[in-house]
């Protein structure tokens, strides 16, 4: 044995060794109630103890001789693909002749194919209309905050944004609805047809973005600008929340606002269009 | 020094004396009367590994599969898929009194109850990330240095496989914590699956078991990935490697290294030490990072809120490709026969279908170009092949641009500028990077051969390439045939 061959293995010795220790420190580590830093450390030295002594065993005490090992090409001789080929047209020719087995068989297999399909159709429910309405449908909702309570319209100072949802659907996930008050300075350009839909400078948009539906967070008051803080589409909430930026190409929905006889802030029916992000069949009815 | 493959006991008659042996020879002496497995069992002993520093990182991503399925059985001791609403009473102050998912609840047990739980947790995210980071490399190793060639284009289909089932199992595994970041991510996800054409709501509906979020999404996430995609994994695995002892390993050129030899260590003992040595270091370095470095703080970001989202919300890194490219695709929205054909569909479901799609056809489209469909044993040096590794570097480029797209609000805020213009240089960049990059490794390539000196394959077009290799070929087997005659 070389002197370098001695030396590795006991190099490798004392590796185990400590390998061995930690073990005992990891046991005693958790015994006493665990502590994860210590615990990663403690297997790292385990692990790492019993890698390094194994590598110093492999690289220095055992052998390194180098082999050539013969290889052959991969595909066969021409003879043995002929009789393999041979052997699966024998097996096949006594079927081939009775051709309709062969159609009586392939339709069972193909019907059966087809009929595994339909319990997928139990995952889950139709998609459609769904995903084109909110709970804000049907009659007037007043719009509450997130521990159910209604909203007036002296809840929002200036630049104030509050998110909101149909009384009833605080857990809707299509449902969330920012409510902003711009300021009186700023010029509010209203869609067609939406003239009515504020209550004083307070507008309201669908919080999902129309990009992939993350919640739209982020208001810029100084500009107007709602920014999505996932891809950071941008939208204008003075012009209808059109988007300026990023990847979103479709408006924030709006709500119809109005008050109610206790001068609440009440929703007057569903948003403009379909919340969140796009299919194909969005805009069909 | 050169010995025959068939191992110390074709050429020695005598083993050197050892206490274990009696003991070893009685149980494989009772194993093959019931197996029959003793030559078998002896030509794989003896099966010859090439040494090379770039062939470990396949073996790197097994270790940290093999460690990922050790503290993944652990973790699933303690976890529970539900969406179920409870109230949080635990040890954890700051959550106490909140509302939660049993699944949040549970991970945060796991982090904070269990005993040895928040390090095996962090151990098997850290686990993860290398998977996949070894993977990549892995698969570029093969790509640069021509390895996927006849007659290695189904094991390169079999890997790029493993690749796309890693990742989805990466989305699937941070995704059934229901932590706000991956409830965006979850998001995210079903937005991309609604904008696919025509089926898209259908696989959102099905997938999700209704609307998002759904409340069985978190249940079907755990089946998929505890169960399904670690199966499939391990069995194309076993394939991976099964047809890999198969075909032998590949080589890069050397003295005595030809087409139809491999030369090498042999399995036992020496490379079996070194690969077993490997795992443990793997595993060393997983629970040095497990312990010591944090990641996923679940109990920073909170329970799931669909009206909530944090800014920076970033994926993990394997994911932080299609993140960034949702972000660069400018705002387009296009109809097709009246219908809407969504925005995110393009970087988000197409990009990646694209992706996959070229890399499993890769092999049969650089063979037609190239005229090249002879076997191949021996490795190319990516210099020697300047369109192939100026085409690589490229698509590489292309990617880190998007994942650097990822980051555009981190960039913005850590540089002061802003995110607009950061993603308008990106937009600009995801083309221009990997044009200048491709003509730089391009140049690079030719220069390195030049100064080589070597037997440059390096032609103008993709078709002397071949053809001069074809020749080159048949020089080695020429070469090869004066040896043994």
């Amino acid at each position: 044995m070389s002197n370098e061959q001695a030396r590795a293995e006991s190099r490798a010795t004392v590796f185990f060794a400590i390998s061995a220790v930690a073990s005992i420190g990891l046991a005693i580590t958790y015994w006493q109630g665990g502590q994860p830093q210590l615990e990663g450390v403690l297997l790292a030295v385990i692990t790492g103890g019993i890698g390094f002594a194994i590598v110093s065993w492999a690289k220095h005490a055992m052998p390194h001789d180098l082999v050539t090992e013969e290889r052959d090409t991969v595909a066969s001789t021409d003879d043995e693909v002929e009789a393999f080929s041979a052997d699966l047209e024998r097996g096949v020719e006594g079927i081939g002749r009775r051709r309709a087995l062969l159609v009586a068989a392939g339709s069972a297999i193909t019907a059966f194919g087809a009929a595994l399909l339909f319990p997928i159709r139990s995952l889950g429910p139709r998609p459609g209309a769904g995903l084109k309405s909110t709970p804000y449908a049907g009659r007037h909702k007043r719009v509450v905050t997130a521990d159910g309570k209604p909203v007036t319209p002296s809840d929002l100072a200036t630049d104030g944004v509050v998110t909101v949802w149909p009384e009833g659907h605080t857990d809707a996930a299509d449902s969330p609805t920012l409510l902003i008050r711009t300021r009186k300075s700023q010029k509010f350009k209203a869609r067609k047809g939406r003239e009515d839909w504020r209550v004083g400078d307070i507008v309201a948009y669908s919080k999902l973005c129309t990009h992939v539906g993350c919640p739209v967070g982020l208001y810029q008051a100084q500009k107007g600008l709602l920014l999505c803080p996932c891809h950071q589409s941008t939208f204008n909430v003075l012009d209808g929340a059109r988007p300026v930026f990023g990847p979103a190409a479709r408006s924030l929905p709006q709500l119809p606002l109005g008050l109610n006889d206790d001068g609440e802030i009440i929703a007057r029916g569903d948003f403009s269009g379909p919340v969140g992000p796009g299919f194909w069949d969005r805009d069909r009815h | 020094m050169t010995d025959t493959a068939k191992g110390p006991a074709g050429g020695r008659s005598k083993p050197p004396p050892n206490h274990g042996a009696p003991m070893m020879r009685r149980t494989a002496r009772w194993l093959d009367r019931r197996l029959g497995a003793a030559d078998f069992a002896r030509t794989a002993l003896n099966k010859v590994f090439p040494d090379h520093w770039s062939f470990m990182i396949g073996e790197l991503a097994l270790y940290c599969f093999i460690v990922l399925v050790v503290t993944g059985t652990y973790l699933a001791f303690f976890f529970q898929a539900s969406t179920r609403q409870v109230v949080y009473h635990g040890v954890y102050k700051p959550l106490q009194g909140v509302h939660m998912s049993a699944a949040y609840k549970s991970a945060i047990d796991i982090s904070f109850k269990v005993r040895a739980g928040l390090v095996m947790r962090q151990i098997h995210h850290w686990a993860a990330l290398l998977f996949l980071a070894s993977i990549v490399v892995h698969l570029a190793r093969v790509f640069f240095t021509g390895a996927f060639r006849r007659p290695r284009e189904i094991n390169w289909m079999v890997g790029v496989t493993l690749l796309i089932l890693a990742i989805f199992n990466g989305f699937a595994g941070y995704s059934l914590l229901d932590d706000q970041l991956s409830g965006t991510g979850l998001r995210i996800g079903y937005g991309i699956a609604l904008s696919v054409p025509v089926i898209g709501t259908w696989i959102a509906s099905l997938f999700f078991g209704g609307e998002f979020p759904g409340a069985d999404i978190i249940g079907r996430l755990y089946v998929i990935h505890i169960l399904i995609i670690p199966v499939l994994i391990g069995l194309l695995v076993a394939t991976h490697l099964a047809i890999l002892v198969r075909h032998k390993h590949t080589q890069f050129r050397g003295p005595g290294r030809k087409e139809n030899n491999v030369v090498g260590e042999r399995l036992w003992p020496t490379y079996a030490a070194k690969a077993l040595g490997l795992l443990f270091l793997t595993a060393s370095l997983l629970c040095l990072l497990g312990g010591l470095f944090q990641i996923n703080p679940i109990w920073v970001f909170g329970p799931f809120n669909p009206a909530q989202v944090s800014a920076a919300s970033q994926p993990d890194w394997y994911m932080g490709w299609l993140d960034g490219a949702l972000r660069i695709m400018p705002g387009w929205e296009t109809r097709l026969f009246g219908f809407e054909l969504p925005n995110p569909f393009f970087p988000g479901a197409l990009l990646g279908g694209a992706t996959f799609a070229l890399l499993y056809a890769w092999p049969f489209l650089e063979a037609r170009v190239t005229r090249d469909h002879d076997e191949h044993h021996l490795l190319d040096r990516p210099r020697q092949r300047p369109v192939r590794t100026a085409l690589g570097v490229a698509t590489l480029s292309f990617y880190s641009v998007c994942f650097l797209g990822a980051a555009s609000d981190v960039v913005a805020s850590t540089f002061h500028v802003s995110v607009n213009r950061v993603l308008i240089t990106l937009r600009l960049g995801v083309f221009l990077v990997p044009i200048i990059a491709a003509w730089a490794t391009y140049r690079l390539c030719r220069e390195l051969s030049d100064r080589d000196g070597l037997p440059v394959q390096s032609g103008v077009t993709f078709g002397q390439i071949g053809h001069r290799l074809r020749r080159s070929e048949a020089d080695d087997e020429a070469g090869a045939e004066a040896d043994t005659g």
